[in-house]
């Protein structure tokens, strides 16, 4: 009983300062879920991190709402999803009600322009961090499918500017045909 | 019905902005400044930049701002609510599905081929912050040294000390901001 009470305080505590942080859109979430859940509580694992950030980008909201409905939900069904949602969006809720009272004031201090320039640069190196990470257990699957589904869709997000739904829609397709496929060649105990 | 009215249209925003605040801009204009009389378009672009500049995602950033503009903190309150509700009922019955069918091998197949590419997705919102930080703008300039030193500086920095000690990464994004704070003040830039 009071395990759980402490869960969902942990749960709770986490997601409000998770959202306190995020600045500069809702990918940056992601990143600093995964520090917090998988590695420090291990309270979900790196493929699944990966499945809720695939499900959070093609659900319509927010991407940072949609993954601690699904973390909270993962970690304590439906009643952990309403916590963490009103985790999510207390942070943004109280900051720009106070700043709301005083925008352009706000919005021309130097103070706050360097803090924000600053900050900006240490959530590129957060993120980059975070790549590095998930690329290298890309890599280390030692298929040439994954590498090549991976330099593909960095080209098709960058470069072309193709939706990144489409994007998600079609590596599912080429997934669930390499699996396939690949279940039929080397028998039934293929795991993908 | 003031409320009842923020209420629908946030919750049109939320429903049908998918892929990141970046998709909700525009909706969120159609409703606040075309649809109804809530924010001038001065105070739309203030909105944007305030949001890019505070936590949180865009859609709930601006919800909270038109709710305080248009009816208070109630107002705000309602806006917020309205702008996640689709997302609860949606994501929650696609977590029950995802937990329901997760081990039939087709579905693991499906998330195999997701997992590079979302990968890559977050690659490459990080490189456009990277080049936000370094150029102020999301694409690599022609003119290369329009770099700013100092972001590269604070970035290399942070990289390393995440690398090296694993550091929670929200006290590297508050050294950041002291850094940022600290370096300008004693190297003014002209911006």
């Amino acid at each position: 009983m009071a395990q759980n009470r402490n869960k969902y305080l942990t749960l709770f505590l986490a997601t409000l300062q998770l959202s306190a942080f995020t600045f500069g859109g809702g990918f940056v979430i992601i990143p600093l879920m995964r520090k917090k859940f998988v590695e420090k509580l291990g309270w979900i694992d790196e493929q699944e991190m990966l499945d809720f950030t695939a499900i959070a980008q093609s659900s319509p909201g927010a991407i940072a709402v949609n993954a601690s409905i699904l973390v909270g939900y993962r970690v304590a069904g439906v009643p952990g999803a309403l916590l963490t949602v009103c985790g999510t969006i207390l942070p943004p809720l109280v900051i720009i009600s106070v700043i709301s009272l005083f925008y352009a004031a706000f919005r021309d201090n130097a103070i706050v322009s360097m803090a924000m320039a600053g900050m900006l640069a240490g959530v590129a190196a957060v993120i980059c961090d975070v790549v590095y990470t998930m690329g290298k257990a890309v890599f280390k699957l030692h298929r040439v499918l994954p590498v090549v589904v991976m330099l593909a869709s960095f080209a098709a997000v960058r470069f072309l500017n193709v939706n990144i739904i489409l994007i998600i829609l079609v590596c599912g397709v080429v997934g669930a045909v390499d699996s396939f496929l690949r279940g039929k060649k080397q028998g039934k105990e293929e795991k993908a | 019905m003031i409320y009842l009215e923020l209420l629908w249209s946030f919750f049109q925003i939320g429903l049908f902005s998918i892929g990141g605040g970046y998709a909700a801009m525009p909706l969120i204009e159609h409703q606040v400044v075309e649809l109804h009389p809530w924010l001038t378009m001065t105070q739309f672009a203030d909105i944007m930049t305030i949001a890019e500049m505070t936590p949180g995602p865009i859609a709930i950033n601006s919800a909270t701002f038109v709710g305080i503009q248009v009816a208070g903190i109630p107002g705000a309150l309602v806006a917020t609510v309205g702008c996640v509700v689709p997302s609860c009922i949606i994501v929650m019955t696609l977590a029950y599905v995802y937990y329901r069918f997760k081990n039939l091998t087709m579905v693991q197949g499906v998330l195999s081929g997701l997992r590079p590419a979302v990968v890559a997705t977050i690659a490459s919102a990080g490189l456009s912050l990277l080049l936000m930080a370094f150029f102020g703008q999301k694409e690599l300039p022609q003119d290369l040294s329009t770099v700013q030193v100092i972001p590269v500086v604070i970035f290399a920095a942070a990289f390393f000390v995440l690398r090296r000690f694993k550091v929670n990464p929200i006290w590297v994004m508050c050294g950041a901001g002291a850094a940022g704070i600290l370096l300008f003040s004693v190297f003014p830039v002209a911006a």
